[in-house]
């Protein structure tokens, strides 16, 4: 058993999850307690002994699945136990449930759902899978191969069409309605669930638990590559956003708030000394004025690096409390402000998807021109910059063989207090092809690699509250 | 306190909290390995309510401690009473100093807070710490000492010991990150919404009267409502209210109407109103 925890708390330190050995200690007193036989029991002591935050717990749970899974019976155990759901699907597919027989599959599935038949479920499950799966020993392929194999032939899509008119009742009102269609929705989800349960199962007994741990290893939210999100992370990366801005927004104001005294009040001082007969004992300062800065954000919303632009757009309003004034621009050859999409009481979402349909960012082909973007930002809002501006631009700095305008980002950079450019890619692709990114990084005073939310929370954060004012050169 | 994990949940229902497997299984581990707890989780899930109904069901004194910005010692540990060190000095003019000394610093001058008071207690008691998350890194640490040694170090008197050991529960709404050193001495207990089944069993005793279809159609309901992505998405606490104000009102059934003239009670704002009362529209439209 020591073994086992060693190796199963290895792998979560692979997966990124700090564990000390206090908390190595303590699951392991804690296995003393709890019934090893009931894996609930386990999941919730090795939990909460060894993740002690929720951005961790998914990686816990797929690093838990593939470790604790249940081995699929072996010998005449595993026969007679295909037979059993052979049999149990036949029954309720009623027909020869033979060899790639999907109908009855389905049918029995169908039911299953239907009547909310759990048994009947995991037995389609474990049938679809050896069926339908081509799982072979020893071939290098994911799980989510197998899933997809099984699924395509089960046409889960059409089969909740089915299930929601076989539930639906004729004058069912819209709230019923759309109760029941949750409802066939879970039952699917429950119903995947189970195959992907079933899969793992066998790869591990195939491969071993730590190679299948391996491969279903998720980087934490923080270190998801931000323009290479694939739409299951993207979920992810929604959900854990709006808690992240949250608690910069608190950890900055509360900074704020408390951060140092300010200088010193001559006059309440004197004023207070004349009750300790005119010896200053208790020197008075005034309250502290940290400035707030006024941002600029020009942010490319190209496809290339739109899922970065979105995430900045959102972490700088998060903080707007914290900033004397936020104005936003888009760009992809053109120019257009989009700070009128956003504001308190509005929807994120629904202001993104305005930047994305009303917003006039194109004007010629619908590729990035940062060139003409930044000539045609002069030319319009110019005024936008001040003295007490910070410029933030966002992109990957590559112009499609453009001309990159240099001079137009020169005169932003010397009309602004600092500017800053972030770039999603990585920095070793930086001025390969039609990246330009060295010719207007010598104009900027920062030029930042942010391909997650870690860096880019902490840009963010620095930029809020400077601790020294930035040194300007001259252009 | 508690004979197995199954002893839990039936103990914490007869307080009126309904305990999922997992949280039974922490509450018992946390008594068998004498550890706080560091419950977690949106607010309105009942993450107070757990250290109330362990309280309740082990017939144990509660102490709270409501965290605060700028909560210091004074407020969480001790305070010695300088008045009535005061007055005792005035009153003993003319004694020695070091006899004074000796009597005023005694127990007798000290002010206790919540968490000298958990620990002095003669019998065991549950100690509540609400938001920690608000305090300040340093105080965090103050309470370090308390949580993993059951001890408070006092310069005048030296360390007291706790008598009996307290049952903790701290409580974060996650506005900041927690240091790795108090999380590390707590176990963790991540406290999420409640699945739909949990959901209606809560709804049920918590709003007595409730018929149980209807009580299932507001479990789905509010499943449903969650899974839309909404700035806050109702809490327990908010679909119990709705619940009560749907009995209130006389209602057995909920359709479109009655939900888009409720739903203020579920949702505080007004876009995901808006947003969650948009979709009942449309389906109106395609049904």
């Amino acid at each position: 058993m020591v073994a086992f925890l060693t190796g199963f708390i290895d792998e979560l330190r692979q997966a990124g999850i700090p564990v000390s050995m206090v908390e190595a200690v303590d699951a392991a007193r804690a296995m003393a307690h709890v019934d090893i036989g009931s894996r609930s029991a386990l999941k919730a002591a090795l939990g909460a002994t060894l993740v002690k935050s929720a951005r961790h717990v998914d990686s816990f749970e797929a690093a838990f699945e593939a470790f604790f899974s249940l081995a699929p019976p072996e010998g005449t155990e595993a026969e007679q136990l295909a037979l059993g759901d052979a049999s149990a699907v036949a029954g309720a597919g009623g027909g020869g449930a033979g060899e790639g027989d999907i109908a009855g599959l389905v049918a029995a599935l169908f039911l299953a759902l239907r009547d909310g038949d759990h048994g009947l479920m995991r037995a389609v499950a474990r049938l679809a899978v050896s069926r339908l799966a081509g799982m072979e020993p020893g071939r290098p392929v994911g799980g989510a191969y197998y899933l997809y194999r099984v699924l395509r032939p089960l046409d889960l899509d059409e089969l909740g069409k089915r299930l929601r008119s076989e539930l639906e009742a004729p004058q069912l009102s819209a709230v019923e309605a759309r109760l029941i269609a949750e409802e066939v929705e879970r039952r699917l989800e429950e119903f995947r669930e189970a195959l992907r349960a079933e899969i793992r199962r066998r790869l591990v007994a195939d491969r071993g638990r730590a190679a299948v741990a391996r491969t279903l290893r998720r980087p934490l939210v923080e270190d998801i590559d931000l323009t290479t999100v694939t739409r299951e992370d993207l979920s992810r990366l929604e959900a854990a956003i709006h808690p992240l801005t949250r608690k910069l927004a608190t950890r900055l104001a509360r900074r704020r708030r408390r951060g140092r005294v300010g200088r010193l009040d001559f006059r309440r001082t004197v004023r207070a000394s004349l009750q300790t007969g005119g010896v200053p004992i208790d020197p008075r300062f005034r309250a502290p004025r940290p400035t707030k800065p006024e941002i600029v954000l020009l942010t490319d919303i190209s496809g290339s690096v739109a899922t970065f632009a979105r995430f900045t757009m959102q972490f700088v309003y998060a903080i707007a409390a914290q900033l004397s004034r936020v104005r936003a621009f888009a760009f992809i050859d053109t120019i257009d402000e989009v700070s009128r999409f956003f504001g308190p009481g509005v929807d994120f979402g629904d202001a993104l998807r305005r930047v994305g349909t009303e917003a006039e960012v194109v004007w010629l082909d619908g590729h990035s021109d940062y060139g003409n973007a930044f000539g045609r930002f002069l030319e319009a809002d110019f005024d936008a910059i001040t003295p007490r501006t910070v410029v933030i631009v966002t992109g990957d700095a590559r112009t499609n063989y453009h001309d990159p305008n240099v001079a137009a980002l020169v005169r932003i950079a010397s009309a602004a207090r600092s500017l800053y450019w972030l770039n999603p890619e990585r920095r070793r692709y930086w001025d390969t092809g039609d990246s330009v990114m060295g010719i207007y990084g010598a104009v900027c005073d920062e030029v930042h690699e942010v391909r997650n939310l870690r860096q880019l929370e902490r840009f963010v954060e620095r930029v809020a509250i400077p601790v020294t004012r930035p040194v300007r050169r001259l252009a | 306190m508690f004979e197995s994990p199954h002893s839990v949940r039936p103990a914490l229902a007869t307080q009126g909290y309904l305990a999922d497997d997992r949280i039974a299984q922490v509450v018992f581990l946390a008594d068998r390995l004498d550890k706080p707890v560091l419950v977690e989780g949106p607010a309105g899930v009942g993450k107070t309510e757990l250290a109330k109904a362990v309280a309740g069901a082990t017939g144990r004194r509660l102490i709270r401690l409501q965290c605060y910005e700028g909560l210091d010692e004074s407020k969480a540990l001790y305070e010695w009473n300088y008045r009535k060190q005061l007055l005792r000095l005035q009153a003993d003019q003319g004694r020695e100093w070091s006899e004074i000394e000796a009597d005023i610093f005694a127990e007798d001058f000290l002010l206790t807070r919540p968490l000298l008071a958990a620990i002095r207690s003669p019998e065991p008691v549950v100690l509540l710490i609400d938001e920690v998350d608000r305090v300040e890194v340093e105080t965090e640490a103050l309470m370090l000492e308390v949580l993993s040694d059951f001890q408070v170090s006092i310069p005048e008197l030296g360390t007291i010991a706790a008598s009996s050991q307290p049952s903790v529960y701290l409580t974060s709404n996650n506005t900041r990150e927690l240091s790795e050193a108090l999380k590390r001495r707590c176990l963790f207990l991540h406290i999420g919404y409640p699945s739909i089944e949990r959901e209606r069993e809560i709804l049920l005793t918590r709003v007595p009267g409730l018929a149980e279809a209807l009580a299932d159609r507001i479990s789905r309901f509010v499943a449903g409502v969650r899974s839309q992505s909404l700035r806050k998405p109702p809490s327990v606490s908010e679909s119990v209210d709705w619940a009560r104000t749907l009995l209130a009102l006389g209602m057995a059934e909920i359709d479109g109407s009655v939900i888009t003239d409720t739903l203020h009670v579920l949702l505080k704002h007004q876009a995901d109103i808006e947003r969650v009362a948009d979709g009942l529209v449309e389906g109106t439209a395609a049904g």
